[in-house]
């Protein structure tokens, strides 16, 4: 009963933040000066053209009305069509979606691994000078956001030491015959390392520039955890029992120290999704965020809105997994 | 020959120099039952730990030995001085609540050291588990073993620890303070419990305590600790029918009696804990000169 | 015990002293711009362009880092982009924090329905993607100062209201806040002098941070063309332009990356210094 209580509160709060995105979004993009569709059409167009297309568009109704319009729409799984492209926003949208996914996923990936081996590490030398430096490495880490990164990953790898493509997804000539729009997923699935490598070789150094700041995250917190599970009371008698080090971290310490992190990391892997937006952009990498940066400068209100959703849908699903992991990994929700 | 000898242990505060043992020399016999009393920051629980390998981290050895089996531990490498405590030592925690882990099941817990310290099949490892948990009287020990810690009671708990510590027959058990954290009404069970399963098995055990009336019941032999250093070493017995140290006496006038228990709360004098510290006191300023 | 917080505390104090010394030269940089440069930043040399920093092969000792593609004197605009950084930095982080902590306190003094209401605002704001939502601001206002302080504001003012609120409504629990409620103050007196005194440390780190956040937004700005009117020099500009030119000219993306990398870094560690100048427990 109670579960169910919860459940429904979540899905109300959920459906309360989603309107409220799309409401704000709506509202802000309204308000641009300028007429987005005289943008759109060739010089010699008169003013009735503009005036048809403005109707097309449902722009001449009033802003109430064409946000009932618009949700109506949306929940038949219209999100109208793109003022630039004229192709559906939704269409639009998909297609695109699967680049930041991979990219987002690697950055999470990448950051889980480095984080986790800076934590154990600390936590194997705590109080030493390891520790110490670990301490200021993620000091610095932390305090530099994703795009400084991206810049100094590009004038290190891409031009002092040039091994890395830091421009794109994948090399256009190479045979581009995806059924899907997961090329990484894909190309490792059906076993074409030629393919896999290239989009490695260019998602790895904006991934790392998303991951970067995250790691340092997880580092320093799980790390904190940890030392303040290793003084308690099972760890010690797991000592007695005659285990190293090595087993009392991972087995007994770790499961344990886990949980705190883990709401944290979910809210922080909602920054590195938003992150991708300007990071896509700063490495010409076909995805979500560098649509959307188009989307602004030519003014497509029907695209701009669509992603924005997107990305609101996408974070509350990040925070939604991330719950629903807690309640699996912690046995006292588990079991009653 | 004693199973657990511990000759002139002293250890120290990391960095600080400051003393936490004073040669500390105890033995316990195969089969014996040790009790060490002491008040509140005596190094009672430093001694407990010291044998099992798990001083903290601030805290240095630095002197004497502890012979387990007639083998110095402090000589061993860290890798073999661990399997060698994990196969015939164990611990009976202080507090129940704290010393399982809450995302293991129980029945792991008990049957890891088996498995990963002492190479059991894990068959055979679940098998003694179960008999265990019978010996420490838990009814249905299917259910206990697949449940996690928070699912049972504190006093179930405990008996779960004790059932740990035996299992892999090990010839010397420490007990810290194994009851203090229990309801009034475990406490007695459990002490019960603790005896029984020690004389079925002959093992060795450290009992440490605030309590001189449990050490009455339980104990054959007796150290008294003051600030780090055994002011009295001695059998259970004469100890209770007349104290030798004055400490050590102000220590027993100063335990409730059943028969009167507030009219013997007398606390230890202020002359005798002067008396005791310029012992402790003569005592360093020998070991510094010899 | 001792030593380590002695450590921490002395490492702290160096920490304050190099960013705070490094912001220090920044500002006195960016108010002596004019007199300083050794060239004018908007100054175009057709001729002299892409030229290398002095210590380089083929360079031209009149200009110290060498030029743009514009022939632009970099070290010029380095310095006056300084001036725009933090001017950023100090308006944009005093205006969200003004209007984040209002919300904040507000929400967590009061609680009930404001509460309620500014809960489910910042639930909101968090669905959005920051930097999309900021271009997507200053698309609609336009370019210059002003919209990118509001912009800024906009995107961040949660992050002030989230901790503040959380703050506040831990010191409302606590029993002083009880006793000055019995001895007849007012709910807002009680707000104003009671729980905002203590709740100021962590604004006061908060806001150093978000100086530092909003040096970076403006860059993110910049960079997607969309700051100050072009022809003012930013850093944001200066590497949107260096990272075209990057294989031909490395100078010209370095240089402002090693300021704004510095200065970011020096907003966040003086926030911390002072976090843990602040945190009783480290005293
Ligand atoms: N982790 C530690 N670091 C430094 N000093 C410690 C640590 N743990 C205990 N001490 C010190 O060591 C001394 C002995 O502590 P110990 O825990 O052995 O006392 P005890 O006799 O078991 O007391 P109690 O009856 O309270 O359990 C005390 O003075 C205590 O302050
Ligand atoms: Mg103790």
């Amino acid at each position: 009963m109670r579960l169910i209580r919860q459940i429904l509160l979540r899905m109300l709060t959920t459906a309360v933040t989603l309107i409220g995105v799309a409401v704000i979004v709506f509202v802000v993009i309204r308000v641009v000066p300028g007429n987005p569709i005289a943008m759109m059409l060739p010089p010699g167009a008169t003013d009735e053209d503009v005036l048809r297309l403005t109707a097309l568009y449902g722009l001449d109704k009033s802003l109430p009305q064409q946000f009932l319009i618009w949700a109506g729409g949306v929940l038949h799984g219209d999100f109208g069509t793109s003022i630039t492209s004229r192709q559906p926003v939704l269409a639009l949208v998909l297609d695109r979606l699967p680049a930041t996914l991979e990219l987002s996923i690697m950055a999470l990936v990448i950051a889980v691994l480095i984080g986790g081996v800076v934590a154990l590490t600390g936590t194997r030398s705590r109080d030493s000078g390891i520790e110490a430096a670990i301490d200021i490495g993620n000091g610095i880490a932390l305090s530099i956001p994703d795009f400084l990164w991206g810049l100094i990953l590009i004038l290190l790898f891409g031009v002092l030491l040039p091994v890395f493509n830091i421009s794109g997804r994948i090399t256009p000539s190479l045979p581009l015959n995806f059924v899907t729009n997961f090329y990484l997923f894909e190309s490792i699935l059906r076993g074409r390392p030629d393919l896999w490598l290239d989009l490695i070789s260019h998602m790895f150094l904006p991934s790392l520039a998303l991951a970067i700041p995250l790691s340092a995250i997880i580092g320093q917190v799980l790390k904190q955890s940890l030392k303040e599970t290793m003084h308690l009371d099972y760890v010690t008698l797991s000592r007695t029992k005659g285990y190293g080090e090595n087993h009392v971290i991972l087995r007994e310490a770790l499961p344990n120290a886990i949980l705190p992190t883990l709401t944290l990391v979910g809210v922080q892997f909602t920054f590195l999704i938003g992150g991708t937006v300007i990071i896509e952009r700063l490495f010409s990498y076909e995805g979500l965020g560098n649509l959307a940066i188009d989307a602004v400068i030519n003014r497509d209100l029907p695209l701009i809105q669509g992603i924005v959703i997107l990305f609101a849908v996408i974070f509350t699903a990040v925070n939604l997994v991330v719950d629903l992991l807690y309640a699996v990994l912690n046995p006292r929700l588990r079991h009653g | 020959m004693s199973f657990l000898t511990i000759r002139n242990l002293s250890a120290e505060l990391k960095g600080h120099g400051v003393p936490l043992l004073r040669r500390v020399s105890l033995q316990v016999a195969a089969g014996e039952v040790r009790g060490l009393v002491g008040e509140s920051g005596a190094g009672k629980s430093m001694i407990g730990k010291a044998i099992l390998g798990i001083l903290p981290r601030a805290v240095a050895i630095t002197g004497g030995e502890i012979l387990l089996d007639g083998v110095d531990l402090l000589q061993l490498p860290p890798a073999q001085r661990r399997r060698r405590i994990g196969a015939s030592a164990a611990l009976i925690p202080q507090d129940p609540l704290t010393a399982l882990n809450p995302s293991r099941r129980i029945g792991g817990q008990i049957t890891d050291r088996l498995v990963d310290i002492l190479g059991w099949q894990r068959a055979r490892a679940e098998a003694r588990a179960r008999e265990l948990l019978a010996e420490v009287q838990i009814a249905e020990p299917e259910r206990v073993l697949r449940s996690y810690p928070h699912e049972l009671s504190g006093g179930m708990r405990q008996r779960i620890l004790i059932a740990s510590a035996f299992a892999a027959e090990p010839r010397l058990i420490v007990a810290d303070e194994p009851t203090t954290a229990l309801d009034v009404t475990v406490q007695k069970q459990i002490l019960k419990l603790i005896q029984a399963m020690q004389a079925r098995h002959g093992t060795a055990l450290l009992f440490v305590t605030h309590d001189l009336g449990v050490v009455s019941k339980v104990c054959q032999k007796l150290s008294v600790l003051y600030a780090g250093m055994v002011v009295e070493d001695t059998e259970v017995r004469p100890f209770f029918a007349g104290p030798k140290h004055a400490y050590s006496a102000a220590l027993l006038a100063a335990t409730p009696k059943y028969t009167d228990p507030a009219a013997s709360l007398q606390p230890v004098p202020e002359a005798v804990i002067e008396a005791v510290r310029r012992e402790v006191a003569d005592a360093d300023r020998r070991a510094g000169h010899g | 015990m001792a030593d380590g917080r002695g450590t921490i505390r002395r490492r702290a104090g160096l920490r304050l002293w190099l960013a705070g010394g490094w912001l220090a030269l920044l500002a006195l940089a960016a108010i002596l711009a004019p007199w300083i440069a050794p060239a004018d930043p908007l100054a175009q040399d057709l001729l002299g362009g892409r030229l290398p920093p002095i210590w380089v092969r083929g360079a031209d000792p009149q200009y110290l880092l060498g030029t743009d593609s514009l022939g632009r004197d970099v070290l010029s605009r380095i310095l006056w982009g300084a001036r725009i950084a933090l001017i950023v930095a100090a308006l944009a982080g005093t205006a969200t924090a003004l209007i984040g902590a209002t919300l904040g306190l507000l929400a967590g003094f009061l609680r009930g329905w404001v509460d309620l209401l500014i809960s489910r605002l910042i639930d909101i704001w968090m669905a959005f993607p920051p930097v999309l939502f900021s271009i997507l601001l200053i698309a609609v206002t336009g370019p210059g100062l002003g919209p990118i302080i509001l912009a800024i504001v906009v995107i961040d003012w949660t992050r002030f209201a989230r901790v503040v609120r959380a703050e506040a409504m831990a010191q409302g629990a606590m029993d002083y806040v009880a006793s000055a409620r019995v001895a007849g103050r007012g709910r807002i007196g009680t707000m104003l002098r009671e729980i905002l005194p203590n709740v100021v440390p962590t604004i006061v780190v908060l806001l150093t941070l978000e100086m530092g956040i909003s040096v970076i937004v403006e860059a993110i700005l910049s960079f997607v063309n969309l700051s100050i009117s072009t022809d003012q020099p930013t850093w944001g500009g200066m590497i949107a332009e260096g990272r075209t030119s990057i294989h031909q000219a490395w100078w010209v993306l370095v240089f402002p990356l090693i300021a704004l990398f510095l200065t970011v870094l020096s907003f966040s560690q003086l926030g911390e210094g002072l976090k843990d100048r602040f945190d009783p427990v480290l005293r």
